[in-house]
Order: C-alpha cells, then sequence, then structure tokens
C-alpha cells in the first residue's frame, strides 16, 4: 500500500516533467523553421529589424531585401521581429533587442523626449497614410460636417491628425463632435454604427472595398464612400520611420553597418516598387496566411506613400516634419520641438550614394500607382 | 461495465444540451433579427446586435468555413490551421503549465513550514495576480532576452506568461489541501516519530488531491488563456492566439473565418482542462482508484 502510493507519486511527477520536457522539446523544432535562410550566413553580421505590426505589405521593402540578397551582398543576415500588440518597437531597440525599429516619427521622438536614446535614420513613408472614411450619402465632405456626428478614431495615439482637423475646421473636439473608439477594423462603419472611420489607405480602406455590402449584396464601391486625406488638410503626420541607438551610432563599426543596412533596406524598397507582383510573392511567401488580392492592394498604396521621394528614398522632408512636429506639440504629445539629433540623415545619404552608384533610381519621380482591383475577402 | 458508459453519458448529454440549446438561441436570435430587420417583434425597437452577415455570420457558414482553404491560393483549410495553430499553442501553455504547477505546489509547501511564512507570502500571491496580464507582457519580453543562461526565445515569454496565471490556483488551493487532514491524523504521525517529509508524503499530500485537482483544471484553462493574450500581446506566430488576431483584421470581408479561430481557441481550452481533469484517476488517494486497478 505504501509503496503503490509513493510510486505513484512518482508516476505524476514522472509525466509532468516528461510532458514538459516533451514540450520544451517542440517548442525547439518549430522555432527552427523559419532560420536558416540564405546560404552560407557564417560570416555574415546579424542584425535585426523590429516590426511595429506582423508580416504584410507594409513592410515589404525589408523582406524583398532579404529574399533578394540585399543584406547579404553587404555582409548582413537581418532577422525581422514581427511586433504585437503590447510591443513598442522603439523601446526594444532602446533596450538594445533589436538593432533597428520601424516606428512612427512622432512615437519615436516622443520616445526620446522621455530619455530613450533614438535617433531617426530614415523617413521611409513620405506622406500620411491615414483617412478617414464615411459613406458618401451622409455628405460627410470636410471635417466642418462631422459636428455632432460619431467619429471614429483607433486611440493610442493615432488620433491627433482627427484631432488636429476636427480644431483646423473651427470645431471643439472636445465639445462639437462625438469621438468613438473603435476597433481595427471597419465592421462599424460598414454597419453604419459611426458616421466617420479611421482607415489607413493600405489596409483599412481596402477591406471595405472588399466587403459585400450587407445591404447590396456587392462589393462597397469607391463611388459609395467618401474618404477624407489628412494630406491634403495640412494636419497629416509622418509614420513609418527608421529608428536606431543614439549612442550605438557614435561607434564607427555599428555607424558602417547601418549605412549598409538603410542601403539594402531601400534597395528592397525600390525592388516592390519595380516589382509589384514578386513584392506580392514575397510578402505571402512570410506570410501564407494573408490574402493575395488585400496584400497586392496594400504594397501598391505603401509604395504610393514612399515613391516619389523627391529627396531620395528615406530622406526626412522638411517642412513635413515641422508639419507633424506642430500638431504633436499642439496636442501636448511632445513637450516641445526635439533636439537637432532626434533625426540624422547623413546615414541615408551615404546610402543613396551606394544606391545611385549601382544605377538605381532613388527619388522614383515617375512612380504611378496601378489600379489594384479590390477582390472579395482580399483573396 | 454498464455504469461507466451511463456514467459517461450523464457527463456528456448536459454538455451536449448545453452546446445545442446555444447554438439554438444564436441562430434563433440571428433569423429572428433577418427577419424583423434588426427590430424586436411586438415591442418594437432595435436589437442590440445587428444580425447582418459581417456582425453575426450563420452557424452553417462557420462550420463549413472549416473546410474550405484559410486562402485561395493555400492549400491548408481552416480547421488545419486552426488544428497546428492550437497544437502549438497547447504546447506552450503545458510547459508553463508544468512549470506553474511545480512553481505554486512549492509555494504551497514553503507557506506550509510556518504560519509566517504563510502570512508573509500569501498576500505577495494574490497581489500578484491583480497586475494586468497585458502591462506584464512586455516586461517579461525584456527580461527574458536578459537572461543568458539559456538562448531565450519568444515562446518562452509566452510559457511564462502562462506559467504566472498557472501557478496561483495551485499554490492556493495547494496550500489548503496540504493543511486539510484533521490535526488528530497529523499527531498520530507526530507519535510515529514521522519527520516532516514523511508527514507531507503520507498524508499531507494525498489529504490535498481533492484540493488540487480543481485547482489544477483552472490553471489548465488559464493556462491556455495566458498563451493566447501572450501570442496576441508580444506578436509570437504560430498559434491559435496568434490566428484569432490574424483572422479578426478580415472580421468584416470574411467574418466566419474568426469565429473558427475563436471556436478552436474554446475547444483547446476545454480539451485540456479535460485532460488534466482525468489526471485525477492516475492521483494517489483518488475516489477513482478502484477503477484504476481494473
Amino acid at each position: 500500500m505504501r509503496d503503490t502510493r509513493t510510486s505513484r507519486w512518482r508516476l505524476v511527477l514522472a509525466l509532468l516533467l516528461s510532458f514538459a520536457l516533451f514540450a520544451v522539446a517542440c517548442g525547439d523544432d518549430s522555432e527552427d523553421e523559419g532560420a536558416g535562410d540564405g546560404p552560407s550566413s557564417d560570416e555574415l553580421t546579424p542584425i535585426s529589424l523590429q516590426l511595429q505590426w506582423f508580416t504584410q505589405g507594409q513592410f515589404c521593402g525589408y523582406y524583398a531585401g532579404i529574399e533578394q540578397g540585399y543584406y547579404a551582398d553587404r555582409g548582413l543576415d537581418l532577422t525581422i521581429i514581427e511586433g504585437g500588440v503590447d510591443i513598442v518597437p522603439q523601446t526594444v531597440v532602446a533596450n538594445g533587442d533589436a538593432d533597428y525599429a520601424v516606428s512612427f516619427t512622432v512615437r519615436g521622438l516622443a520616445s526620446r523626449e522621455n530619455d530613450a536614446d533614438l535617433t531617426q535614420i530614415a523617413q521611409v513613408f513620405q506622406r500620411s497614410g491615414t483617412r478617414q472614411v464615411s459613406w458618401a450619402d451622409s455628405g460627410l465632405n470636410s471635417p466642418a460636417d462631422w459636428e455632432g456626428k460619431k467619429i471614429g478614431n483607433w486611440g493610442f495615439g493615432n488620433e491627433f491628425e482627427l484631432l488636429a482637423a476636427i480644431r483646423q475646421a473651427g470645431l471643439d473636439p472636445e465639445t462639437d463632435v462625438e469621438l468613438v473608439q473603435q476597433q481595427f477594423d471597419m465592421v462599424a462603419i460598414t454597419n453604419r454604427d459611426i458616421d466617420a472611420a479611421m482607415a489607413t489607405i493600405y489596409n483599412e480602406y481596402a477591406q471595405m472595398l472588399e466587403t459585400v455590402n450587407p445591404e447590396t449584396g456587392e462589393l462597397i464601391q469607391p463611388e459609395e464612400l467618401h474618404v477624407l486625406d489628412y494630406n491634403d488638410l495640412g494636419v497629416a503626420m509622418l509614420q513609418d520611420a527608421l529608428w536606431a541607438d543614439t549612442n550605438r551610432l557614435e561607434e564607427e563599426e555599428f555607424r558602417a553597418q547601418t549605412v549598409d543596412f538603410l542601403a539594402a533596406s531601400m534597395e528592397g524598397w525600390i525592388y516592390c516598387r519595380d516589382n509589384l507582383e514578386e513584392g506580392v510573392q514575397i510578402v505571402l511567401d512570410n506570410a501564407p496566411i494573408l490574402g493575395e488580392g488585400h496584400q497586392r492592394w496594400m504594397i501598391n498604396e505603401v509604395n504610393n506613400l514612399i515613391w516619389p521621394s523627391p529627396d531620395g528614398v528615406g530622406i526626412l522632408d522638411p517642412d513635413l516634419y515641422q508639419q507633424t512636429i506642430d500638431v504633436a506639440v499642439e496636442f501636448e504629445i511632445l513637450a516641445g520641438q526635439p533636439d537637432e539629433e532626434a533625426t540624422r540623415s547623413d546615414l541615408m545619404e551615404e546610402a543613396l550614394a551606394q544606391l545611385e552608384e549601382k544605377g538605381l533610381d532613388v527619388t522614383g519621380a515617375d512612380y504611378a500607382p496601378i489600379d489594384v482591383e479590390p477582390t472579395p475577402g482580399g483573396e | 461495465m454498464n455504469r461507466r458508459i451511463i456514467d459517461g453519458a450523464l457527463r456528456v448529454v448536459p454538455a451536449a444540451v448545453a452546446i445545442v440549446g446555444l447554438c439554438g438561441l444564436y441562430e434563433g436570435y440571428r433569423r429572428m433579427g433577418i427577419a424583423t430587420d434588426d427590430k424586436w417583434p411586438v415591442i418594437g425597437g432595435d436589437l442590440p446586435v445587428k444580425t447582418n452577415a459581417i456582425t453575426m455570420p450563420a452557424l452553417s457558414d462557420i462550420v463549413a468555413r472549416f473546410f474550405e482553404p484559410q486562402q485561395r491560393r493555400s492549400g491548408t483549410t481552416v480547421l488545419e490551421a486552426v488544428l497546428q495553430g492550437s497544437w502549438y499553442t497547447l504546447r506552450i501553455s503545458l510547459a508553463g503549465f508544468v512549470m506553474g504547477a511545480l512553481i505554486g505546489m512549492a509555494l504551497a509547501i514553503v507557506m506550509l513550514r510556518s504560519k509566517l511564512l504563510e502570512k508573509g507570502i500569501l498576500p505577495w500571491i494574490i497581489v500578484s495576480q491583480t497586475i494586468p496580464l497585458l502591462a506584464l507582457a512586455p516586461v517579461i519580453v525584456t527580461w527574458g532576452n536578459r537572461i543568458e543562461l539559456v538562448d531565450w526565445q519568444p515562446w518562452m515569454s509566452v510559457s511564462l506568461i502562462a506559467t504566472y496565471l498557472t501557478f496561483f490556483p495551485v499554490a492556493v488551493n495547494g496550500l489548503r489541501g496540504l493543511q486539510s487532514p484533521p490535526n488528530h491524523s497529523i499527531e498520530l504521525m507526530d507519535s510515529y516519530a514521522a519527520t516532516r517529509r514523511q508527514t507531507l508524503l503520507k498524508v499531507r499530500l494525498p489529504g490535498a488531491v481533492p484540493f488540487l485537482v480543481p485547482a489544477l483544471k483552472l490553471a489548465a484553462a488559464a493556462s491556455i488563456i495566458g498563451s493566447i493574450v501572450g501570442e496576441i500581446s508580444i506578436g509570437l506566430s504560430g498559434g491559435v492566439g496568434r490566428l484569432i488576431l490574424a483572422y479578426a483584421q478580415q472580421a468584416q470581408t470574411d467574418p466566419p473565418k474568426m469565429y473558427c479561430a475563436i471556436i478552436g481557441a474554446g475547444l483547446l481550452g476545454l480539451v485540456f482542462t479535460s485532460a488534466v481533469g482525468s489526471l485525477e484517476r492516475l492521483m494517489p488517494g483518488s475516489r477513482h482508484r478502484s477503477e484504476m486497478s481494473l
């Protein structure tokens, strides 16, 4: 009796432990799946890039850079770290857990104001991708029409263009408009639960066009919608930019590596500009869960945010930078004008020289987006 | 043998009735809404939830969606994707669950040592559960990356989040269980000059089993929740949590798909909890011991 009891405890313990070992062993397996890209990564310097969201067309250039060997050509082995709901990319860099991060311009600047040693090394998106979408038949043609309406926004720092536009129209964001917290989808506007919804032109707006209108049974048509572009109102804020640790950039080795990283990344973006279909394939290969039609739309629109880049891809437009800061200061996201060292363009300029030497078009002056036909469900 | 079948049926039937009832409620509400154009019958007024295909896809569509490919060009069906994701999440949860159970049990045994230790530790264990998981997740990732001892992988952070939810019920219930044997049993062991360890193994642990089994079941469910939240929070891909988020982004263009992932996650919790519950049969001092010996 005594023996069976003890042995049974041992059995339970042994089972638990073997489960644990099994789980750990299995976990290791799946970690290996993504590894082993590229030929021999022995001599390559490993570097990492923290995204602000999951793999999607928004980050096409970096994936293309890996697939096309642009990083490897420069002796770099790039690992892309996907973002998550609670991951703040620039904090990951400030903590030293990634070498570079993709983050919105103001978010990085705000972290810097809070003593994180971060420097913006490239401004990838030259324009804001944020729009405010309403049904055309509701007649909300400008922010002045929003008075008393339910206006959706995502919060979490995504709302400042909206607030600035409201104030610009002579309305008080706190009293004249009903601001509604919106999910990161377009269900509320589709169901007409709100009057206008926040959308990025490359993602949520496309979701609208990929949706079968419950009222008509057909895909929602662009003519049925009114799209307000914050770029046209002069309150747009710059978005996807690349960030690195300020102090590490002082090290000669890291500085040189950063120039190469920027050159490879922008070469990747040039590839996505000139090879949309291949770009779609690369993204889908890295995230088979995504819909092809939706990614084609996304990359096309993201290209349109990057190109043309009049001063060269990745170079910060000083006027838009100032506009971004002005809105940020108005709404107290930033306490004041960032210091001179918050951004630097010398690295990007060296990278551009590299690319120009290869005969690449770094401004995309002739770029024009194609017409991507929305597909049901984004498939 | 017959009794077993009856016992089994008695356990399955109410659950099945509940599921059928829920499905009936969902479909009934949906059809009513479609019929009345989203108004309450007789009394009028808007229904709280709209019943169009985006907000409430038909159950038949959700079931059918399981067997269609995730994407037009994809070879995997939604069912396969959900199963793969669930399997991945289960393994992460299991690692977290085992860790949490061991830590919880260790804490319970430590607290058993003296009232002072119990008073010193127990409040902190309770406080630990009031910290929101979402605040904790990024911190765990950062700390994990600081650990030099092992090559820290992102999935370990998620396991650790599961551990964090798991240890709590085990520690609290474990302590109560270890304290549950009546004084005269402990005194009897004392009169045999039994060591603390002997008393623990022969009296206290078997006495704790009825307390531990429900605690472990709770912990199992919590570990799955922890993993799913953790996956979404830190952005680990491969699991069913990430699948829910990815499908939720298509909530409007492909509504049934998201429900598939959510149903999958729910079933995963159910399966894991029942699996842990069936461990009870293996435990010493269990009611099912006689059946086991058959």
